[in-house]
């Protein structure tokens, strides 16, 4: 029995105990062990593989607080088969859980330097972790700068959230929306021009990237202009994930498996490959 | 409290311009304040103007009878404003509205037109240094069209 329990291919069930939906197509739920049992600590960046039963297995990255390892938390886009099941779900279904898995935010490595995070739509989801860390442990770390983007006002995530962060006096929020009429009084335009209005200093910023796979090619560019390092960025990308262990090779990513080698990579590690067609 | 010179000189805008240019367009320089929600300009005027923010955000609207206005993008400081002044037949394209208390140098086109047309040399540095704008503002535009957010993002 304890050989199945901590198999990494077996899902452990999981009861769902609050949802939440955070806009018309993004929902976020909170889950706890059936039995009671104590959950392994994750870290920031890391995600689990959430088993619909009878429907599918999806990856979701983590999206609760580190420091509460006990309830997990995911918010998730309601795009496929799956995740528009999950969408249904009420409190008290059962999901399996899997994991977590993968590499994370190099928070501790961090320590000492400008945190600049630079997000767009539900790419705020692997980041809110790392925004609870490094604001428990705030101390270590320079400017803390989130710059983030979304379609319209409506798809803002977290929005409560954001409010909360922008009021703090150690942690500056600047969010931008692509499209907006004239009710709203915030930024309008995309993501990386914010950029260049961000206070960092370049050359001891480490930046952490999360977004679709365009936003983050046009956010690279802009921190070469500005001067971030290679080896100061990271991104954390997505791929077709199924078994998380880097057997199955659906993940693939030219040389690299997504689930074991990454999701989150060292931009320096892999540019060359986010730019390469066709993979 | 500074001189227009000096606030020209000090503007990312016009950053490594001499000091007769800089004397030049303070010639044809004068500052104005905006309140929040007033318009700039409109869509259709004569760009008798050209505008270097210095404090504040303006929204770059389009009027749409049914949805009434769209914001296509919002512009802070130290960046510029309207370049319909450099294009003839000089009628802006856009509204530009006030989102908050909102500063700026405001330059006059005739004047900054002539004063290029007249020194080649000074007139292909400041169009340079739109161009820039433009490219920025072009490539800001296609991102925005990509809808990188949406279902197919």
């Amino acid at each position: 029995m304890i050989a199945v329990a901590t198999d990494p291919m077996v899902p452990q069930p999981f009861r769902i105990h609050k949802t939440k939906p955070e806009n018309a197509d993004t929902f976020t739920f909170e889950l706890a062990p059936v039995n009671g049992a104590k959950r392994s600590a994750f870290q920031p960046g890391q995600f689990n593989m959430l088993y619909v039963y009878g429907v599918g297995e999806v990856a979701i990255s983590i999206s609760g607080d580190p420091a509460n390892p006990n309830t997990l938390v995911h918010t998730t886009r309601a795009v496929g088969t799956v995740t528009k099941r999950m969408k249904k779900l009420k409190g008290g279904a059962v999901l399996g859980v899997r994991g977590p898995f993968g590499t994370y935010w190099p928070l501790k490595e961090a320590e000492g330097n400008d945190i600049l995070i630079v997000t767009g739509g539900i790419g705020l989801a692997p980041l809110r972790p790392a925004l609870y860390y490094v604001l428990a442990n705030r101390t270590q770390y320079g400017r803390v700068v989130l710059l983030y983007g979304a379609r319209t006002p409506g798809d803002i995530l977290y929005r409560r959230e954001l409010e909360s962060w922008r009021g703090k006096l150690d942690l500056e929020v600047h969010v931008t929306v692509d499209r907006a009429t004239g009710t709203w009084r915030g930024n309008v335009g995309v993501v990386t021009s914010l950029i260049n209005r961000a206070p960092f200093d370049p050359e001891n910023t480490v930046a952490l990237v999360c977004g679709p796979e365009v936003m983050m090619q046009f956010t690279m560019q802009e921190l070469e202009k500005k001067g971030v390092p290679a080896d100061h960025v990271f991104l954390s990308m997505e791929r077709n994930m199924k078994c998380a262990l880097g057997f199955c090779g659906h993940c693939q990513w030219g040389p690299k498996f997504v689930c074991r080698d990454g999701p989150v990579f060292r931009y320096d590690l892999v540019e060359d490959l986010l730019t390469r067609r066709g993979i | 409290m500074q001189n227009i010179d000096q606030i020209l000189a000090d503007h990312p805008f016009m950053k490594g311009l001499d000091a007769f240019h800089i004397a030049q367009l303070a010639e044809m320089a004068s500052t104005a304040t905006f309140s929040a929600s007033q318009y700039i300009f409109r869509s259709g005027d004569f760009a008798d103007r050209c505008y270097l923010l210095r404090q504040g955000h303006v929204a770059v609207e389009i009027f749409d009878a049914r949805r009434g206005p769209i914001i296509v993008e919002t512009i802070g400081e130290p960046n510029v404003i309207g370049w319909s002044w450099l294009v003839e037949p000089y009628n802006w394209c856009f509204d530009a509205r006030a989102v908050e208390l909102t500063r700026a140098v405001v330059l006059d086109a005739a004047q900054l037109r002539n004063a290029c047309e007249n020194d080649h040399r000074f007139g292909f540095e400041i169009l340079k240094r739109f161009t820039q704008v433009f490219a920025q503002r072009l490539h800001a535009a296609r991102f925005q069209l990509l809808d990188v957010y949406g279902a197919n993002g």
